[in-house]
């Protein structure tokens, strides 16, 4: 039973970084109708920024700070310099972009920072809190950081007049644009915010895993996983599916099929509610017009 | 929602007469590619070999993704299936290997389209991330230790190379060349006759319009199936030979790396060009390797940058450049 709570917890743990990462793939996803396959090397990006900035002596929330900072901006800039320009082509040639991006991002990370696996700091103390056995520090972190992080973005999209009009461009970009939104802007903003929660999604993730080229590769397909299971364009649902994708990979790979099987968990989910449910649980059902 | 813009595909139109620089192109080719194996040595046989190799998956990825207008990023999913089908009937059961293509063939063509089926149901995008998926994933199937007595596991399975049948004068690299040529010339000539038929119609009509391909009576479901079941017969098959020529399968040579060589490869070549199979094979043969003596992370760096760059600079691929200068050459030539 002990054996099985601390498979739910650390699942839980994982599953605030899946979360992180869906959540930022569903922003993307509402402002654009796009999932940006460059999300994971994105974060992996900032994260091995926040790491040389750490090597370079600035204090951990001082360097965490400039990351999330940095990764907004490159956010911003990735969305006006290769986004835009494709954005009315057609789904072929956006996946296209995206994959190109996803390639190009991981190889000038691995060719600027190297391909050996490093360690990265954990902000969080490395003794259990309240001297419990369960969970520990890091893994409550990352759950609360998690939580945190979606409680300001709710407050953001519902109690501020950009988070509405960044709400309005989700839902309708030319009744938008008449009202006097700038929806340029306001995509670049999304996808400023979608960097920033990603990298805070990756050094989140990078104390546990370590630090290497690859990190993000199967926490992406984790998010996607999540993202679909909660509902593509629901913020909530993407947090909902993120800790249930996080404990239902860990405890399928501890008791049914063995932990070098657990990506086989993301595909199974993927393919199972594209065919059972495919608009997630919290998602609302796509209607095409003819 | 999948709608093309007019000019990021080329529709293949029915041509009445073949040009006749593109007849003397194609005549030259074939000689040329015949008579490799009497000037190269067997190491530059081999590579050319695992060009035409690539050639025939491209080719099915093309078909799929260029004219069907269905994204896969887990084309490698199907090549690995393929190499492991040969090496296990190879190596477990004896089969003789020229027997195993088929079979490599077929086991991809029922995974392929079983995996269609409900794809069909996907927009582009989540075809796309399920496919993706795919590709990540299957690597750790076949490092599963559960089958490991079919697939060697992390190990894999070594082969022995084929010697030419009949006691034909070939060193095993030249036979296996020749083989693999054979397969891509007649998988060409099937890929050529259903563009061209009323199945290549009836595919382009569902990628640039479902509704009105459906509303004209074709069954877009079935044939949406049907094409992803061809188009990983072709990648089968091409794995299998790969699995005969590299003599090796292992989990790792399928990753997801290779799924995206493969869209590299036709989005160089050329979204729905037959022609652009072999661009994009002698592409993706060949680059990574010359970037890879500069530094081990660029062949991704000139992946990502060559796909960045293709779509806004050249969305036809090299078959598209090549097709430009062809229709235009002449016509400076007369002034």
């Amino acid at each position: 039973m002990e054996e099985f709570l601390h498979q739910v917890v650390s699942g839980l743990a994982n599953g605030g970084v899946y979360a992180s990462v869906a959540l930022a793939l569903v922003m993307i996803y509402r402002a654009t109708h796009l999932v940006n396959f460059a999300q994971g090397e994105m974060a992996l990006c900032s994260t091995y920024l926040a790491s040389a900035l750490i090597e370079a002596g600035v204090p951990y929330w001082l360097a965490f700070s400039a990351t999330v900072g940095i990764s907004f901006a490159a956010g911003m800039l990735i969305e006006r310099v290769i986004i835009r320009p494709a954005a009315r082509a057609p789904v072929l040639s956006v996946v296209i972009v995206f994959i190109g991006l996803m390639v190009a991002l991981n190889s000038l990370a691995s060719w600027v920072f190297g391909t050996t696996i490093r360690t990265f700091p954990s902000p969080f103390p490395a003794r259990p809190p309240f001297g419990n056995h369960y969970i520990g520090s890091h893994e409550l972190g990352v759950v609360g950081v998690t939580l945190g992080m979606m409680l300001l973005l709710y407050t953001f999209f519902r109690h501020t007049s950009l988070g509405l009009a960044m709400r309005a461009v989700a839902q309708n970009q030319a009744s938008s644009r008449l009202v006097g939104i700038r929806v340029g802007r306001m995509l670049a903003l999304g996808w400023g915010l979608a960097a920033a929660v990603g990298a805070v999604a990756g050094m989140m993730v990078a104390p546990v895993v370590f630090l290497d080229p690859s990190m993000m590769g199967g926490v992406l397909l984790y998010a996607f996983a999540a993202a679909l299971l909660g509902g593509i364009d629901s913020p909530g649902g993407a947090v909902v599916g993120g800790f249930v994708v996080g404990v239902l990979e860990n405890v399928v790979g501890a008791y049914l099929i063995g932990t070098e099987l657990k990506l086989t968990v993301a595909l199974a989910l993927i393919v199972g509610v594209l065919v059972l449910r495919p608009a997630g649980l919290f998602g609302s059902v796509a209607a095409t017009r003819v | 929602m999948v709608e093309s813009a007019p000019g990021i595909h080329p529709t293949p139109t029915t041509r009445t007469g073949v040009p006749r620089w593109r007849t003397a192109a194609v005549v030259i080719a074939v000689v040329a590619a015949c008579a490799l194996p009497l000037a190269a040595d067997d190491y530059r046989v081999f590579q050319v070999t695992l060009v035409v190799i690539d050639a025939v998956a491209l080719l099915g990825l093309n078909l799929l993704t260029g004219y069907g207008g269905q994204i896969s990023l887990g084309h490698g999913a199907f090549f690995g299936i393929g190499a492991y089908t040969t090496a296990i009937l190879v190596h477990r059961f004896g089969f003789p290997y020229w027997a195993t293509l088929p079979c490599a063939g077929a086991v991809c063509m029922v995974a392929g389209f079983l995996f269609g089926l409900p794809a069909l149901r996907f927009d582009g995008l989540y075809l796309a991330l399920a496919t993706f998926a795919l590709g990540v994933v299957l690597p750790q199937v076949f490092k599963f230790r559960g089958i490991e007595s079919f697939t060697g596991g992390v190990e894999g399975i070594s082969l022995d190379k084929p010697h030419a049948p009949l006691g034909l004068p070939l060193s095993p690299d030249q036979w296996l060349y020749l083989l693999s040529l054979g397969v891509a010339a007649a998988g060409f000539l099937v890929a050529r006759n259903i563009v061209r038929g009323p199945t290549g119609r009836a595919i382009v009509a569902i990628r640039d319009s479902p509704i009105a391909a459906a509303s004209v009576g074709i069954d877009t479901a079935m044939y949406k199936s049907v094409t992803f079941g061809i188009s990983a017969l072709y990648t089968g098959v091409a794995g299998g030979l790969s699995a005969l020529a590299v003599q090796f399968v292992g989990p790792d040579s399928f990753s997801a790396f290779l799924s995206i060589s493969l869209l590299v490869g036709i989005v160089v070549g050329g979204l729905a060009s037959l022609s652009g199979a072999i661009y994009g094979a002698i592409f993706i043969q060949f680059v990574p390797n010359v970037a890879g003596d500069l530094s081990k992370a660029a062949p991704g760096a000139v992946y990502g940058l060559v796909l960045l760059l293709s779509i806004y600079a050249l969305p036809f691929g090299v078959s598209g450049l090549v097709k430009r200068i062809a229709s235009a050459l002449p016509r400076r030539l007369k002034k």
